[in-house]
């Protein structure tokens, strides 16, 4: 594969293959930050693969009290999943297990859109006849009585078509500790761009997977031409100097925002060098012929 | 453009309907048509040129110069643009109104918002008995939109209303939120005896008190709730001071028991 090399550090001449994908977002909020954020936490808790987790999801950041429609300490959480009916079931089993029951919290629905996904419309039964319905201008909430007071909620909350899924930068280094932070300061880095999230565990995936296996049933497998103790092999994607590899996955609302956090990422692996973090970096896709989504790294350099 | 302005030539002879005089019907008349259109109530003809002077404007925003308690109907079903009012209004000011903004600077007659389904309605003085409510023979009051009293309301506020917000920042007369089916009462002042009678849902502030409660709203304790501090921030731009004190814990009376008993009234954590 062709390459360029920028401040020490080799990148493929490839691109990140994503998809369309169907995604909400929710404003989260409690007494305090803290509560908000654990709310967050527990919803957003295995979503980290639509292989196997129904949906995509994590906490895109913290709303300060200003922020937020209740005034109180608040998280930004996105959910993403392949269809309409399967985010709307994600949705309603993750803040109807792991919201409503959290101390403190309210739900409201973070995203304006024409479409919308039932929230309150579904959790209301909750509440068994006590729920209270109010109009609030523009706003329709639900009050559910609860044990320590009122779950309040919106009755619904947007519904994205166009949000993509599947980003991804692939990080290559000389170690396992050297890799380790060029991803982490990548990841860092996207933080601080809105409108996506990094489902996997700390933002970084290890076990990055290809389509299929040679078993019958299995969907995914490892990535084996990624795999450094599979280097030599005959397949292997590795170079000799290469000894660990680390995945970042992208969902965001907007192809420009997964965009920009693939930049955001690439620049702060980038800027790190090749001493302190990753010697090479690439992308996955299938060829170009699945995803509609094509982000090319060398348009993404500084 | 400015404003298409009546201004008042006399004290009218007759109860006036202005329900003629909305921007939704006035939008594209020349001034000889608009003064042709006649308000009687009884046999003697009187028109809008005859009982005020014209100077052409903005349809969609009309200013009455002059008000009077025989001005009957002004905004009923507008659904559109601005009415400002420099005086006082009769009954059924903005009825069955769906959208738009009425501003009264003056007091307004009883069934004030009488339906209303939309829009805002702003009284500066005070408004007389059933704000909001049905007339005779209907089964629902006010089904959405604002309503802001400033000064006082009269007996029976928001009588049957099934959504909508209702504040007044003075007094009630008896019967506050009277039937409810749903909706947000807020009396800033002392409320009327019995508010909540018979109210099957729905929310009443009574930020003051009442002078009597009914025996049939039972007490579930003092509440800080997170509805209410959504309710502040949605008031605050058509009170503020009221809003600013909604921010606080309040007692939660739950009602009425006479009838399915799924509405509530908030009041001061210590009843006198």
């Amino acid at each position: 594969m062709s390459q360029l090399t920028v401040n020490g550090i080799r990148v493929d001449d490839t691109f990140a293959e994503a998809f369309g994908m169907r995604a909400t977002a929710l404003t989260i909020t409690a007494n305090s930050a803290a509560w908000a954020h654990q709310a967050a936490v527990t919803m957003t808790g295995f979503a980290t693969s639509v292989i196997g987790c129904g949906c995509e999801a994590g906490i895109d950041r913290s709303l300060n009290p200003d922020e937020t429609p209740d005034g109180r300490p608040g998280v930004r959480v996105l959910l993403f999943a392949v269809s309409t009916s399967e985010l709307q079931k994600q949705l309603q089993n993750r803040v109807g297990q792991c919201v409503l029951t959290s101390p403190g919290s309210a739900c409201y629905g973070g995203l304006e859109a024409d479409e919308e996904l039932k929230l309150g419309n579904a959790l209301r039964f909750f509440g068994d006849g006590w729920q209270v319905s109010k109009r609030l201008g523009p706003t329709h909430y639900w009050r559910i009585p609860v044990m320590d007071g009122e779950f309040v909620c919106t009755a619904t909350t947007g519904l994205s078509k166009t949000a993509v899924g599947g980003g991804n930068i692939i990080v290559m280094g000389a170690s396992v500790e050297t890799t380790l932070t060029a991803t982490e300061r990548a990841v860092e880095a996207i933080a601080a761009v809105p409108d996506v999230i990094l489902p996997f565990p700390g933002g970084i995936a290890r076990s990055g997977s290809k389509v299929g296996s040679k078993y019958k049933g299995v969907v995914a497998s490892t990535n084996d031409v990624y795999c450094p103790t599979l280097k030599g092999t005959g397949r292997s994607a590795l170079d000799r100097d290469i000894a660990s590899v680390l995945e970042i996955v992208i969902d965001g609302l907007t192809s420009a925002a997964v965009a920009e956090a693939m930049r955001a990422g690439v620049h702060a692996i980038l800027l790190l060098g090749p001493e302190r973090g990753a010697l090479r970096i690439s992308a996955g896709n299938y060829g170009g012929k699945l995803g509609p989504h094509h982000y090319y790294l060398k348009d993404l350099l500084p | 453009m400015s404003a298409l302005i009546f201004t008042l030539r006399d004290t009218p002879s007759q109860r006036v309907d202005l329900a003629a005089l909305t921007p939704d019907r006035l939008l594209g008349l020349s001034e000889s048509k608009i003064a042709a259109i006649e308000l009687q109530t009884t046999r003697v003809r009187l028109c809008a040129g005859d009982l005020f002077k014209i100077r052409m404007g903005e349809a969609m925003q009309i200013r009455f110069e002059g008000g009077h308690e025989r001005f009957d109907r002004v905004g009923a079903n507008m659904s559109k643009g601005e009415i400002n009012v420099a005086g006082d209004v009769g009954i059924q000011a903005g009825r069955l109104m769906q959208g738009g903004r009425l501003a009264i600077d003056g007091n307004a007659g009883p069934w004030a918002a009488s339906g209303m389904k939309a829009g805002t309605i702003s009284i500066s003085g005070h408004a007389g008995e059933r704000v909001g409510g049905p007339l005779a023979g209907e089964t629902v009051g006010m089904r959405g939109g604002v309503v802001v009293v400033r000064g006082d309301a009269g007996a029976r506020a928001g009588d049957r209303m099934r959504r909508g917000l209702i504040i007044v920042e003075g007094r009630t007369g008896i019967h506050p939120g009277s039937r409810m089916i749903a909706g947000t009462l807020i009396v800033r002042g002392r409320a009327g005896p019995l508010p909540g009678y018979l109210m099957s849902r729905g929310s009443i502030f009574a930020m003051n008190g009442s002078d009597a409660v009914s025996p049939t709203f039972t007490d579930s304790g003092v509440h800080d709730l997170v509805a209410n501090s959504l309710l502040a921030s949605y008031i605050q731009k058509y009170s503020a001071d009221v809003a600013a004190s909604l921010r606080r814990p309040w007692r939660r009376l739950i009602g009425d028991m006479a009838v399915i008993g799924k509405g509530e009234i908030f009041c001061p954590s210590v009843l006198d």
